[in-house]
């Protein structure tokens, strides 16, 4: 078994915290993993993107190939589009569908969407909306990662299990708009998955 | 987000994945525990991506039972003279920086290879292929083969952690320092590591004599014999460690391959879509195995390199004549790019493999997203200050330097001319101003004055230079993560008139858009004065505000 997931987003949307919980919640269940992320100059405001891979066998490259990855999840639609030659062909994508516009040339956002249905499995989320649903709007990162979850391979128990481990130190509150931030996504998805 | 934050995910995996001896570590991360499993004494550095994480993890780590000293410096050359120090003390000491740093600490370290170590010494340097957040690609395989020292080249996240172990003890069985080199790939990868007990610090040990390390021609010259006497030990090293592995296929006389460092991964991964894996030699050590890579070159047709970085093998392997009868692929040829990061795809070709890609993006064209400077940055108030007390002259020239400001050269704000080294803006605005350029601008972070900007600047001083340098003091190093800064604040003012800057020409201002006006005014004033000047731009890094807030 193996399960390549590209993570997409723009400096400080916390894609490592995703990371984060995943990666943890692999390593709960014995499967092995290999993240590699973007650090320094690049978190600015700019494209960041960390290439996770989850093996029950060796991993050997720290980076997917082209046309490998079983996943992309973004919570940033254009950045989604991004990465979309590393998808394979009956590949998912988990997308936000909210934009986040720190450029002069965002292209239209229609344009991105038809795009981004054009993958074989797309799942657009409107995480801003769920995100302030769940009490904040910075919890667009785990509304994404509970969309991701009814895709991956790995268990909603542990993945909720991390997520309560990287928020613990901010105190209950923002530990429960996180995981209801995660419930509100994995609804989402789970009702227009196609 | 900023690396204090991520520091802290860091330090929860690792309490967390208990099991066994297995931790969920960073490339930088497995090279610094290993370090402190070694029975590391002390350890330096200087922030610089995408090596800062190892001085972070060991200052995390280094209030635990271990006592061990993790300490920032001023800048790499400080850093390494004080682990030479730790070296010359007996103990077990590691210098970590980016490539570029080892070019500000080349002066201790080529000489470190003369002096040798007493305790084990190593040097840790992370190379930037792809240059990610670096201003060169440079190979620091390199400058290990220039000073004549071993140079080890992990593959992984276990070899970073068994390597770094090993290279202490390396470092004491040949007396010599060991340079480990890094990747961004490995360095800000994450993977799980098995790690073994630690070992205890030197104790009681010598200090090195004044003969081997009083570097005086008569003693250089014995040194510099004994250094060359070495190589041949370093060379049987190579031949038996593990770290260097010949595998050969009886069935595939064409192909071999030599795959150096990260590379072996793309290889691993990529050759198993081969109908058999064709011989090949990882080579993660230099000097390396020469006699392994001989029997590979009797074996096969074609030799295929494999190499992130500069194609450092390749042009060993190749010489002047080429090694007749065998055909030599790798970068050399354009089989493999000159430049940037080496990619599974990339080694996919090499191999004579098809490319898969996925979907393509047909419709639209897809606008890039480059850094820039957050919302609320000083450094952007004191740009559009700048930009309006300059718009009158237009043949000034605004020298600028490595940090976050370096964003200043890209729209909208367009502000900066040039960024090279650390420090270089100070003695280029000088070098501009004395070819006639008018005003002479030189832009600088707190930081990076202290790392290198205070000796151009006495050189200023001395030449009364007409010249304008303005620090950007936001008390932080921000570009890397938020290290602490070395010239902030009122010892920063201190030092600038300690410095011999007339102090009339010394100006602090707040870069804030209500004092806009006034920024300009006092801008303008100095730009006129024909004589150095020095303007402060003091206002706190908007994330470091931001983490107070928060917590």
């Amino acid at each position: 078994m193996k399960y390549d997931i590209i993570l997409a987003g723009v400096g400080g949307q916390g894609i490592l915290s995703i990371a984060f919980v995943i990666d943890n919640a692999a390593l709960e269940q014995g499967l092995n993993f290999k993240q590699a992320e973007v650090h320094g100059m690049s978190q600015r405001g700019g494209a960041v993107q960390s290439h996770l891979r989850l093996s029950d066998s060796h991993i050997y490259s720290d980076l997917i190939p082209l046309g490998e990855a079983d996943m992309i999840l973004s919570v940033e639609p254009l950045e989604t589009l991004r990465y979309f030659d590393y998808l394979r062909p009956d590949g998912a994508v988990v997308s936000s569908s909210t934009p986040y516009k720190n450029i002069p040339d965002y292209p239209e956002l229609e344009g991105i969407f038809q795009e981004i249905k054009k993958a074989p499995v797309s799942v657009l989320i409107d995480s801003e909306k769920l995100a302030k649903q769940a009490g904040s709007v910075k919890a667009q990162n785990m509304v994404m990662l509970g969309a991701a979850s009814v895709f991956l391979p790995l268990k909603e128990e542990n993945l909720k299990k991390f997520i309560r481990v990287l928020f613990e130190r901010r105190g209950e509150q923002i530990v429960q708009v996180n995981l209801k931030a995660f419930e509100l996504g994995k609804e989402a998805a789970s009702s227009t998955k196609k | 987000m900023l690396k204090t934050n991520l520091s802290s995910f860091i330090n929860l995996t690792s309490q967390k994945d208990s099991d066994m001896n297995k931790m969920v570590l960073l490339g930088d991360e497995a090279v610094a525990l290993a370090a402190v499993h070694a029975g590391l004494s002390a350890a330096y550095s200087y922030p610089g991506t995408p090596a800062s994480e190892i001085m972070e993890y060991l200052i995390k780590i280094s209030g635990g039972s271990q006592k061990f000293v993790a300490k920032w410096c001023v800048n790499e050359k400080v850093a390494c003279e004080e682990a030479l120090g730790v070296s010359f003390a007996g103990k077990r000491a590691m210098v970590s920086f980016k490539h570029v740093g080892l070019n500000v600490a080349a002066d201790p370290f080529i000489n470190s290879a003369i002096t040798g170590a007493n305790g084990g010494l190593v040097v840790v340097v992370a190379d930037d292929p792809g240059m990610h957040s670096s201003q060169d690609e440079q190979d620091s395989r390199y400058y290990a083969d220039f000073a004549r020292i071993l140079c080890l080249e992990p593959t992984g996240h276990q070899e970073a952690y068994d390597m770094t172990r090993e290279a202490f003890d390396l470092s004491e069985r040949f007396n010599l320092p060991v340079l480990i080199r890094l990747v961004t790939r490995l360095a800000h990868s994450r993977s799980s590591v098995e790690v073994r007990p630690a070992r205890e610090q030197n104790r009681g040990e010598a200090y090195g004599s004044w003969q081997d390390w009083t570097l005086l021609p008569s003693n250089a010259r014995r040194r510099f014999r004994l250094l060359l006497d070495r190589q041949k030990d370093l060379k049987e090293y190579a031949e038996e460690t593990r770290f260097n592995h010949l595998s050969l296929n009886p069935n595939n006389k064409k192909l071999g391959v030599v795959v150096t460092g990260i590379a072996f991964n793309y290889f691993k991964e990529i050759a198993a879509r081969l109908p058999e894996e064709p011989s090949y030699l990882k080579v993660s050590t230099y000097p390396f195995p020469e006699k392994k890579l001989l029997q590979l070159i009797d074996q096969v047709e074609e030799i295929l390199i494999i190499e992130e970085g500069y194609p450092f093998l390749e042009r060993f392997i190749r010489g002047v004549t080429g090694l007749p009868g065998k055909k030599i692929r790798g970068k050399m040829d354009g089989t493999l790019p000159p430049s940037g990061e080496l990619t599974p795809d990339l080694v996919a070709g090499a191999l004579g493999l098809p490319v898969k890609t996925g979907l393509k993006v047909e419709s639209l064209k897809l606008a890039s997203r480059p850094p820039q400077l957050c919302v609320g940055c000083p450094h952007a108030d004191t740009f559009k200050a700048l930009k309006e007390a300059l718009k009158d002259f237009p043949r000034a020239n605004v020298f600028s330097d490595i940090g976050c400001y370096t964003l200043g050269a890209l729209p909208p704000y367009n502000a900066v001319q040039t960024c090279v080294c650390m420090g270089a803006s100070v003695s280029m605005a000088k070098g501009g101003a004395e070819a006639g350029i008018y005003p002479s601008v030189a832009v600088i972070g707190d930081s990076t004055f202290a790392h290198s900007g205070i000796t151009p600047l006495l050189d200023a001083v001395y030449s009364n230079t007409d010249m304008t340098v303005i620090i950007l003091d936001n008390g932080t190093v921000a570009m890397t993560g938020a290290q602490p800064s070395f010239g902030t604040g009122e010892p920063l003012d201190r030092m600038v008139a300690g410095v011999g800057v007339n102090p009339e020409h010394i100006k602090v201002i707040i870069p804030l858009p209500k004092h806009h006006e006034e920024n300009v005014r006092v801008i303008k004033d100095e730009l006129a004065y024909h004589g150095l000047s020095v303007i402060i731009a003091r206002r706190e890094c908007i994330q470091i505000l931001g983490e107070k807030k928060r917590s």
